[in-house]
């Protein structure tokens, strides 16, 4: 027997940064609405005390944090001739759990996508003609441009307090700013982070090769910061712990110390914890969701009646989601119709690790997970592609996310890896060898999609949800080429020997690369190649949104959580200022 | 969908607005303006505090003071005949807030009746005008569960010819600003501060002399709010206010029962009334003295609590002990490192506290606790140093006291 609760005007699935935003921003509209996430409540004083918080073995090993497969995992295969098979430990990607989901794990690299990105396709085409685009490549346009994005970038960037240094205000070149990011509209909230000592070996390095380091937008706050909303943050202490930690001092951006001090407060918001949404209850026509139903804490299964359903939970989970409510279409590859599922992607990441001399003392337990110098010179389209055989780019750089001693204890290659020789080297290592990182873009292609599973499913009977992907020539093309740039930065920084590692061969979930997966239910302003409008909202069923990087169309060189707070407030701005007083679509094609 | 719902915020909004003329108007019982004026009246003397029992009806009572003779629970107070004060004439409830003589006889002054006593008629019956609105709820609270001989009312009687001067209607002080008797008349009559901040003596009443000198209630220190070395005489007028209105300043952080009294009360009254309030409390000079002679830096205690603070405080705290403006509280100068007995410094750090959070000022930070990690030694000497530290002086703290309030004793 399902229990029906009394109805809410708005049900969110997740209480993440996408979740708090929305539910803040529509609270203060006036709708009542409940967050409905499948993990526990967490806050920082009790749940992340800096006095217990760095326990490595907990969090980062045993990742604390993070969804449990028991929970629901995906299946995976690198191509349509595989049999996918479940993914029993998350190690590739780590999907957040609980409230604030990836917002608590998270390093705070906080960018914006470049005005190219928003018109990948078109802009590509105009430079380098529609035959540079690989025939299976998928990538678009992405309904929206750069110069619409601005205002709701800047919104994000004041509400976590994101310290920077903007390098183009108001289409001036500012120094010491990125000089290849789109004109911003205002100097980031607060001062940029101080780089530590090996991000200002990079930038002298880079900037001695004629490149334009920059800092890297950190959501570890430089100082102490009060957003709009009125919560204040506390200043970095530069402890280490960012990554996979949940940060015990308010100096994170998070929905923690963002948001949820001040949404707790609003009389018509509820949040729901240890409730896991099962699906979209859609109504006889297929075309209004009425509610969602979920299974909470003590496995009862409960109805949330509700006029709007906003889909707030991680990109893949969110994908999942939509599918087995059987929301759209689902995209069939043989023959490129439908469109849920249809360009997943990822993050085509590379490193060079580099021996510098003996003496050097990098400190590497002093660091922030945002913390350090990076340069766009490789990034999107910043450089031209002509003869190259590719396109796409990375943004690279050095920062030092943490000294751990289990997880981040870097040697060269070859070092022995286990015994005294192994002692020896990470006690020699620890000072002197560090590590420079690229984030390549990773473009969408025909073959590689989500959808569900034929044979596993998760607890509530539901397929799992099946993901086919692997590296494309022209992502392993571009990363040989970025990486080689980065290793000659490496070289300038003085190191003994370098070591690069452009991504090559198959994809494969065995070894950390990145939790930005991307798209399945991507944007546009075309609904045979999109799931939903600008503002998230479905083109299938107008009184759903989705929020998040699901809805990014191809993934770019730079981590996603700006893009993806930018646009929670463009959707945000679309539901307060026009579905509210005239629910429906919100743009007709 | 939504429109209904935020008109009528608006209203609330506006309504709110115009609370600040209504104060001090003129009024006659009944009406909405005289409900309105006693609504906040009722704020400011932050009634619901204690006649609110947590997750119960409004005013339904039900809340379990303790006290130091024993518990004493807040009766209800909504006008349900049978159980609340639905039967009392408005001249037995004036005589219950202002002489704490009620149906049952005489009241125990967990009942602040003595600062009470001080509110005019008229503002008491606006009080009962806005009671009357309230829901009748049909809860019936045994009050009285003190032990002998607490429990004999009768004994009030020896207890207020001590000290209850029963002197009635606050007098305003001609020499004084409009708003410093304002300030009086809020902070001595209804929001009742010397309750907890004044020094009480064995038998509960306020030791003369010694106002807003500094208390310890619920095993937590109410702080001294007077300009001596060991009060807040480095907070302006606007510090007060801030603190008052947000439950932060640039120094301080409300928890405990401060950030409850700020919730409820404070932070929903008038700017006006609290820069009044600041006003006052600022006039307040306090016992004057010095500070006593810090222990010395090379202290053993000393040496060993730096090595803490600079492990476990001074990320939050800072190296400099000034914390941050309106989420780290400064450990300088503040009149909770600094007390005499330093009941909510030891409390805080063995079990962590949760700053105040209202609308205009969400933060509500929290320390967490830090019980589990460090030994009575170690606390006692964090707490050592950073009461000698940074121009703070205090006596140092033994391991014995952390070891008693670890145990729930007070010291």
């Amino acid at each position: 027997m399902v229990k029906t609760l009394p109805r809410k005007d708005v049900a969110i699935v997740g209480l993440g940064w996408t979740g708090s935003i929305l539910a803040y921003e529509l609270t203060g509209a006036g709708l009542d609405v409940v967050a409905i996430e499948r993990g526990e409540w967490r806050d920082t004083a009790t749940d992340f005390p800096p006095a217990w918080a760095p326990d490595e073995l907990r969090y980062g090993v045993r990742l604390d944090l993070f969804q449990r497969p028991a929970q629901g995992t995906v299946t995976l295969r690198n191509n349509m001739s595989q049999t996918a098979l479940p993914v029993r430990q998350f190690v590739s990607f780590l999907p957040g759990n609980g409230v604030g989901g990836a917002g608590v794990h998270w390093n705070g690299m906080t960018y914006r996508f470049l005005p190219t990105d928003f018109k990948l396709r078109s802009h590509v085409t105009q430079r380098y003609g529609a035959k540079a685009i690989p025939d299976d490549m998928t990538i678009q346009d992405w309904g929206v441009t750069y110069e619409e994005m601005e205002p709701y970038y800047d919104k994000f960037e004041k509400l976590a307090g994101i310290s920077g240094k903007a390098g183009n205000l108001n289409g001036q070149i500012q120094p010491g700013g990125n000089p290849f990011e789109g004109a911003r509209s205002s100097e980031y909230p607060t001062r940029p982070t101080t780089p530590t000592y090996g991000p200002s070996l990079f930038a002298k390095a880079a900037e001695s090769l004629g490149y334009h380091p920059f800092h890297v937008p950190s959501g570890n706050l430089s100082e102490s910061y009060t957003n709009p909303l009125g919560v204040t943050m506390g200043q970095c202490s530069y402890c280490g712990f960012c990554e996979r930690f949940g940060c015990g001092n308010y100096s994170k951006s998070s929905p923690q110390t963002c948001v949820l001090p001040a949404l707790m407060l609003r009389k018509t918001f509820e949040a729901r914890t240890k409730c896991n949404v099962t699906r979209i209850n859609l109504d006889n026509t297929g075309k209004k969701a009425t509610g969602v139903t979920y299974v909470d804490a003590k496995g009862e299964e409960v109805y949330q009646p509700a006029d709007m359903v906003l889909v707030c939970n991680f990109s893949f989970n969110a994908v999942h989601l939509l599918m087995v409510s059987g929301i759209g279409t689902m995209y069939d590859p043989t023959t490129g119709k439908g469109t849920v599922g249809r360009n997943y992607a990822y993050q085509c990441d590379s490193g060079v690790a580099l021996q510098l001399p003996e003496g050097t003392h990098l400190n590497k337990f002093i660091a922030g997970g945002a913390i350090g110098m990076v340069i766009d010179d490789f990034n999107g389209d910043n450089f031209d592609h002509t003869g190259l055989g590719f396109i796409g780019g990375g943004n690279m750089g050095a920062t030092v996310t943490g000294g751990r001693p289990i997880q981040q204890l870097s040697m060269m290659p070859g070092q022995p890896s286990w015994g005294a020789g192994w002692k020896k080297a990470a006690k020699e290592s620890y000072q002197t060898v560090y590590g420079l990182g690229a984030q390549g873009s990773s473009y969408s292609y025909k073959d590689c999609y989500l959808d569900l599973d034929p044979t596993y499913k998760d607890p509530y009977g539901s397929p799992l949800l099946r993901m086919t992907f692997d590296w494309k020539q022209n992502e392993l093309k571009m990363s040989a080429y970025i990486t080689a740039k980065l290793e000659q930065i490496a070289k300038a920084m003085g190191a003994v020997s370098t070591h690069a590692a452009p991504r090559k061969g198959n994809y494969t979930v065995t070894v950390y690369q990145s939790t930005h997966n991307t798209g399945g239910a991507v944007m546009g302003d075309d609904p045979s190649t999109s799931v939903v409008n600008k503002y998230g909202q479905s083109w299938d069923v107008p009184n759903v949104f989705v929020f998040g990087a699901a809805l990014f169309p191809q993934n770019h060189g730079y981590n996603p959580t700006g893009t993806v707070g930018a646009q929670a407030y463009l959707g945000a701005d679309g539901i307060v200022n026009q579905y509210i007083k005239s629910p429906g679509a919100l743009l007709h094609i | 969908m939504s429109k209904m719902r935020f008109l009528t915020q608006a209203a609330a909004g506006l309504g709110f607005t115009a609370l600040a003329g209504l104060a001090m108007a003129q009024t006659a019982p009944g009406d909405a303006q005289t409900i309105a004026q006693g609504k906040y009246l009722a704020t400011a003397g932050d009634c619901a505090a204690c006649h609110t029992a947590p997750g119960g009806q409004p005013m339904a009572g039900g809340l379990a003071i303790q006290t130091p003779f024993g518990k004493i629970i807040a009766p209800n107070i909504t006008p349900d005949k049978a159980t609340g004060i639905g039967n009392m004439s408005d001249a037995e409830f004036i005589k219950a807030l202002k002489q704490g003589i009620g149906h049952s006889g005489h009241l125990y002054p967990a009942m602040p009746y003595v600062y009470y006593n001080k509110v005019p008629d008229d503002q008491i019956l606006a009080i009962r005008a806005y009671l009357n609105t309230l829901k009748p709820v049909d809860h019936k609270v045994v009050s009285d569960q003190l032990p002998f001989p607490y429990n004999i009312r009768a004994a009030m009687i020896g207890w207020n010819l001590l000290f209850f001067p029963d002197k009635g209607d606050f007098k305003p002080d001609a020499s004084q600003s409009a708003a410093w008797n304002r300030g009086a008349y809020l902070v001595q009559g209804l929001e009742h501060c010397a309750a907890c901040h004044t020094p009480k003596n064995a038998l509960g009443g306020d030791e003369t002399g010694h106002e807003f000198q500094g208390s310890i209630v619920d095993g937590m220190n109410a702080p001294n709010i007077t300009a001596s070395w060991n009060g807040i005489g480095s907070w302006s007028v606007q510090d007060i206010a801030d603190y008052l209105k947000t439950g932060h300043n640039q120094y301080a952080v409300a928890s405990g029962p401060m950030a409850e009294a700020v919730k409820n009360s404070t932070s929903q009254l008038t700017d006006a009334d609290v820069k009044a309030m600041a006003v006052y409390i600022k006039s307040q000079a306090g016992a004057g003295g010095t500070a006593p002679a810090p222990v010395a830096a090379n202290d053993p205690a000393m040496l060993a609590g730096a090595k803490i603070y600079n492990d476990e405080c001074a990320a939050c705290h800072t190296g400099s002990g000034m914390g941050k403006a309106g989420i780290f509280p400064a450990l300088v100068k503040s009149p909770v490192v600094q007390a005499d007995k330093p009941a909510t410094l030891i409390g805080i750090v063995l079990h962590g506290g949760h700053g105040v959070g209202i609308p205009t000022a969400p933060t509500a930070p929290a320390m967490p606790s830090f019980g589990w990690l460090l030994s009575d030694q170690q606390i006692a000497d964090v707490a050592t140093y950073v009461r000698n530290s940074w121009g703070n002086a205090a006596p140092a703290v033994s391991a014995d006291e952390v070891s008693k309030a670890r145990a729930g004793k007070s010291n």
